[in-house]
């Protein structure tokens, strides 16, 4: 049987898209959760962390309730806007950006939790606002946590299974992710191409985190 | 010109006290908060920023409230034109020196003024470095000008000279004084070193558990009482040198060594190490053992 590449292309298309959307969201989430001072943030913030824990068939089955298409949102989704989440790369990114979410929020607020406030209140007193404040004193002196937190969103969601199998199904060519593809291959006892696939997934994450890693050593003595 | 009449329930080291101050400082002055730690000092200069609240009172500044809390009125720090020099320099580690000073510019016309404050700090030279790579004088030397192009109303500066040597700070202290006189802005400088009360300024609050318990100009309100006409000092010995019947002895005052003829009946009771007091009575500096 054939090797086919595009599990591999979607699985890096996927991971791309979910961690774009992860950076837009995540960063102003750990921001309110590392400064606010709101009650209900202690039931914002074990919810974020749930995947850590859940397995990932359990978010995988509440999404699939929420979004098929018998579903309140699904149904209104599909007849007022002609929308399909379930089994399309849309519920793939759903899912993946709701699971990953912890990855990328975790370590950059606890970046934002250990930045020293005297520095943001030395902003602050040069009449800068907090938007400003954010994007040229607090973020650039966290890029340690801030490329921990893309990095490990990335990387995490390359290796998904669980999650993407029950929103987006195993379609070939449509949700068929590289760790669904994988598992197809032992499946039909094509031991080779899973082979193939499996190497791929496991020299990439590691390239990754090393590279991670020889980066964030760097980056930490170029501000101590 | 500015106005203060403030009141907050602080937690000190010693348990609950009530800040209360109530002042006010012309243009040009220089006021000094004068005290021991855990006085409220830092809390005064706080509330005036806006980076803590006052429970009650006012603060206004030319004629722009920035405070009342009968009226409701509380201006976010960013909106009130202040020079805040903290005491550990609070430099922006990802910005170079010309960086940090450039974000500091309120209109980017004026960039020219960052290289004229630089050359009159002397650090053209390092303008190029990260602040990791300076010593605490020049930090503190980068932070002053970059809090001046803010163009302040007011300037507050909280302990800046502290994490400095004595010599540094004998010369920031002028170049401090200089700054201010040049801008001709009600200056506010906390500390607990009262050489730089003296040096510097121009009238002094002394803060005591909360409480101004005193204000005026330092050589009225210190002279009294902490400074009497014969001199005394505390000292250590580091040395004590036998010469037949007399004792030479070696005593650290500060940063100075001076040295004292004892009898060797006086000397049989100290010890290197021993704190003492200096004093001059009439002409002859005696040692006593306190």
């Amino acid at each position: 049987m054939s090797f086919d590449l595009y599990p591999l292309i979607l699985t890096f298309k996927l991971a791309l898209v979910t961690t774009l959307i992860l950076v837009a969201i995540g960063v102003p989430l750990a921001y309110w959760l590392a400064f606010t001072s709101r009650k209900w943030k202690c039931l914002v913030e074990p919810l974020i962390s749930m995947p850590l824990v859940l397995p990932p068939t359990v978010l995988g089955f509440y999404l699939l309730l929420l979004f098929s298409p018998g579903a309140f949102l699904g149904g209104f989704l599909e007849t007022f806007l002609h929308i399909r989440i379930v089994f399309t790369f849309s519920g793939l990114v759903i899912g993946s950006v709701l699971f990953s979410l912890p990855f990328m929020v975790n370590p950059i607020k606890a970046g934002l939790q250990s930045f020293p406030g005297a520095l943001i209140e030395a902003s602050y007193a040069l009449g800068k606002s907090r938007t400003e404040t954010l994007l040229k004193v607090v973020l650039p002196n966290i890029r340690p946590a801030l490329l921990t937190g893309i990095v490990m969103a990335f990387a995490h969601t390359v290796g998904e299974f669980g999650v993407v199998l029950m929103i987006g199904g195993n379609i070939p060519n449509e949700t068929r992710v590289a760790s669904i593809a994988i598992f197809n291959e032992v499946e039909a006892m094509n031991y080779a191409n899973a082979n193939l696939y499996s190497a791929i997934l496991f020299l990439t994450s590691f390239v990754i985190l090393f590279l991670l890693n020889a980066f964030n050593k760097r980056a930490f003595k170029g501000i101590v | 010109m500015i106005k203060v009449r403030i009141k907050k329930a602080l937690v000190a080291g010693h348990g609950p006290i009530s800040l209360e101050a109530d002042f006010q400082i012309a243009d040009g002055e220089f006021a000094t908060l004068y005290g021991p730690s855990g006085a409220g000092k830092t809390t005064i200069l706080r509330m005036i920023a806006g980076l803590s609240d006052p429970e009650e009172g006012f603060i206004q500044v030319d004629d722009e409230v920035w405070f009342d809390s009968e009226r409701g009125i509380n201006l976010p720090t960013q909106s009130r034109r202040i020079s805040f020099v903290f005491q550990d320099y609070n430099l922006f580690p990802n910005m170079t020196v010309r960086e940090n000073l450039k974000y500091a510019l309120q209109d980017k016309k004026d960039e020219g003024q960052i290289d004229e404050l630089l050359a009159l700090a002397r650090l053209t030279e390092l303008r190029n470095r990260k602040p990791a790579t300076l010593s605490g004088g020049q930090k503190q030397r980068v932070a002053l000008i970059r809090a001046l192009l803010r163009k302040p109303k007011i300037f507050l500066l909280d302990e800046p000279l502290s994490s400095l040597d004595q010599a540094l700070r004998l010369e920031l202290q002028d170049e401090i004084y200089e700054l201010c006189a040049r801008f001709n802005l009600p200056t506010i400088f906390v500390t607990h070193d009262l050489s730089e009360v003296f040096k510097l300024s121009s009238q002094v609050f002394v803060l005591d558990n909360g409480k101004i318990v005193k204000s005026g100009k330092p050589g009225a309100i210190f002279n009294d009482h902490n400074l009497s006409g014969k001199f005394k000092f505390v000292g250590t010995i580091v040395e004590l040198l036998k010469e037949d019947f007399l004792c030479i002895v070696t005593i650290q005052i500060g940063q100075n060594l001076t040295k004292v003829v004892a009898t060797e009946e006086e000397a049989s009771g100290m010890r290197i190490g021993d704190k003492v007091t200096v004093a001059a009575k009439a002409f002859n500096p005696i040692i006593l053992k306190p």
